[in-house]
């Protein structure tokens, strides 16, 4: 597991060497501000320890790309992004190459009168004309964290590519040659699960199921991410999102948005909720007009049933 | 489990085992997985060993459900671990159909008269028969053509772009090609936005009401599945089910089999309000309704109340690019959209079309062809048709 130990050997995160086990991998999140819970913290654990991709799914909001954030601190790896989107292809995750530089080149040389044709197009190939996309700069920055985000919205095709680089980290660039990561990066998938993404590829993976944090967690998390909302706020907060959650929304909040919404109400000088408070920030937690219209009309009867 | 992973082995293949029996996919591969993972966290915890199968053996919130069923039935309680969100699904009531709500049987077409049927083509006389009315040897016909139905599906714009003899001029490829040229412009090169295909969903009641037209409804379906493997197919009735992977095989019979085995409530009751919800939930807000043509195979008998599926269906039409309400009765003389649930639903449907026999199908597959909601096609003034017969009821 050496490479765990370079990697946080690099600038001292807060705890020596080696992530012994989930508690400490917990205790280095923490300490970046995240808050695991024993199931996400044995995961981003395993992942670590037995080179897997760490495959996370849940609900839109729960802090899956906040981990790949934090993963990266407590290991204090650069992270690396690639985020997904419909007809992502391989020139925007794995390379490309630079023509105007190369024809720049190209037009330098002529001027200059180069004649030796050869040395002139292995010169075009090189290296510095090559511009590196996540994937391959994940590949060649080891260690690091790379996140793969949203890998949901991408083309099945392109999920297809993507099992061959994370099962062989390897990367083939036919005029330099094959990149070989000696040890592969830490890898974080992520999917809001739009569509169910192929079993071949999550065979890969540790699969995660990130559910919606308990009511002492959420707490904590506000409390962690925002020191300047009260601890009562951050209570009345989870409370009425913990409500909103079982309401039978069209979105439930997630934990972004209960973040978002302390967050709001801190800006407004609160120190807890009330109902009219409450009412006026509904945007910062809810996103869709008829989630806010109808818990506009209950939303002072959760704050006070709640505070009681 | 105090002793060390290789005591461990057993147990655990035997408990994949009994995931496998309960209906899970457990590729060795998965299990080899999970020994490894217990071995880095040591398997002196209950803890320990629920976390390294969980993730390792799972692979979607379903599957974790039934890990736990399973954990803590082979290795006692698996007491006070968060487990993912369970939808319950909420009481129904019985609502009395509208004062005029019979079933909606219109007068049933028999069919052109004998001395016609000699002399059209046989594909022709089996085009028109209501498919409940066919023999066994007729139906079989009929499952053949429509397993060889050519279902073109709609398509989009997509924001790549695909080399073309015209549209705007692609910088990359131009460059590239006058770099050949030894930095010489010689040709322009050009590209433009290419087209995909839209996603298309199923959602076919399986009631008891709709049980003789189901089977035709998911012949069409696994017909689309073919041609194009986006596609998705849900049952509803008493409870959601998802058909996609069961309907990906290639032969129609063994691929209708396998769908079968997998609905658990064919010919039950309806509760379309509740399930079109469950189904929007889940899937279809997520993203497997928006920008779809969703096809809903119903007669529109709602047990539930219509409120809610209108409500449902107002939300549908607002995700999806296209909604294609597919109602057997549709094709029989006299009807009227008369059902609650199906007048709940009427103003959130673009077309309103038959699917009792094998031209109404057919004539479903052209209608899908067609991408844009307002374009005009016959289907959509039928639907008119039917709208003003409510209003003159």
């Amino acid at each position: 597991m050496t490479e765990i130990r370079d990697r946080s050997d690099a600038s001292g995160p807060p705890t020596d060497g080696v992530v012994a086990g989930p508690e400490e991998l917990a205790r280095r999140l923490d300490a970046a501000g995240y808050l695991a819970d024993d199931g996400l913290a044995t995961a981003a654990f395993l992942a670590l320890r037995m080179r897997r991709p760490l495959f996370i799914e849940g609900e839109a909001g729960v802090g899956k790309t906040s981990l790949a954030h934090a993963l990266s601190a407590a290991l204090s790896a650069p992270l690396i992004r690639l985020q997904c989107y419909e007809g992502v292809d391989a020139a925007q995750a794995l390379y490309d190459w630079d023509f105007p530089r190369q024809l720049l080149h190209l037009r330098a040389a002529e001027a200059a009168g180069v004649s030796d044709v050869d040395r002139l197009e292995h010169e075009l190939y090189d290296r510095r004309f090559l511009v590196a996309r996540p994937l391959l700069r994940a590949l060649e920055e080891v260690p690091c964290v790379l996140l793969i985000d949203e890998i949901d919205r991408a083309d099945d095709e392109f999920e297809a590519f993507l099992l061959e680089v994370l099962s062989d980290f390897t990367i083939s660039i036919p005029e330099v040659g094959t990149v070989r990561a000696e040890t592969p990066p830490t890898v974080v998938v992520t999917s809001n699960r739009t569509r169910e993404v192929h079993d071949a590829l999550k065979r890969r993976c540790l699969y995660h199921w990130l559910d919606h944090p308990t009511f002492e967690r959420e707490i904590a998390v506000i409390t962690r991410r925002l020191p300047e909302v009260s601890e009562r706020l951050a209570s009345d907060v989870a409370r009425v999102v913990e409500r909103m959650r079982s309401a039978d929304l069209l979105k439930p909040p997630g934990l972004a948005e209960s973040i978002d919404w302390a967050a709001a109400l801190a800006a407004l000088g609160a120190r807890e909720l009330d109902a009219d408070l409450a009412s006026r920030t509904l945007g910062a937690v809810l996103k869709y007009q008829e989630d806010t219209e109808r818990i506009r009309a209950e939303i002072g009867e959760m704050v006070v049933e709640t505070a009681g | 489990m105090n002793a060390g992973p290789e005591h461990a082995v057993e147990p655990v293949v035997e408990f994949a085992g009994r995931l496998r029996a309960s209906g899970a996919s457990v590729p060795p591969t998965r299990v080899h997985m999970m020994l490894r993972a217990l071995a880095e966290l040591g398997a002196d915890s209950l803890s320990a060993v629920y976390w390294s199968g969980r993730l390792t053996l799972c692979a979607s919130p379903d599957d974790i459900e039934r890990y736990d069923q399973v954990f803590s039935a082979y290795f006692g309680a698996g007491q006070g671990r968060p487990r993912p969100r369970v939808q319950v699904a909420p009481a129904y009531r019985m609502v009395a159909a509208p004062a005029d709500g019979q079933p909606e049987t219109g007068a049933k077409n028999d069919g052109p008269p004998p001395e016609k049927l000699a002399t059209a083509s046989r594909h022709e006389v089996l085009r028109n028969r209501d498919v409940t009315e066919l023999t066994a040897a007729e139906r079989a016909e009929v499952n053949h053509y429509l397993s060889a139905l050519v279902i073109a599906v709609p398509e989009r714009i997509t924001r790549r772009m695909r080399a073309a003899p015209g549209g705007t001029i692609d910088a990359r490829r131009t460059i590239r090609a006058m770099m050949r040229r030894g930095g010489e412009p010689v040709e322009v090169l050009r590209h433009r936005k290419s087209r995909r295909t839209r996603r298309l969903v199923f959602l076919i009641d399986v009631s008891g009401s709709m049980a003789p037209y189901a089977d035709t409804v998911l012949r069409f379906a696994h017909a689309a599945c073919r041609a194009r493997p986006g596609t998705e197919v849900f049952t509803v009735g008493t409870r959601l089910t998802r058909l996609t992977r069961e309907l990906r095989g290639r032969g129609a019979a063994a691929a209708i089999a396998k769908a079968s085995q997998a609905i658990p409530d064919w010919s039950g009751g309806t509760r379309l309000g509740p399930e079109v919800k469950e189904f929007l939930d889940r899937w279809g807000q997520r993203g497997v309704a928006r920008g779809a043509v969703v096809v809903l195979a119903s007669d529109g008998w709602e047990q539930g109340d219509p409120t809610l599926l209108g409500e449902q269906m107002a939300r549908l039409r607002r995700l999806a690019r296209r909604v294609v309400w597919v109602n057997p009765h549709r094709g029989h003389d006299g009807y009227a959209p008369r059902t609650g649930g199906m007048r709940a639903a009427l103003p959130h449907i673009d077309d309103l079309v038959a699917g009792h026999s094998l031209g109404a199908m057919e004539d479903l597959a052209i209608l899908l062809t067609t991408t844009t909601s307002c374009t005009p096609w016959p289907g959509t003034h039928r639907l008119q048709d039917a709208t003003e017969a409510v209003s003159d009821a």
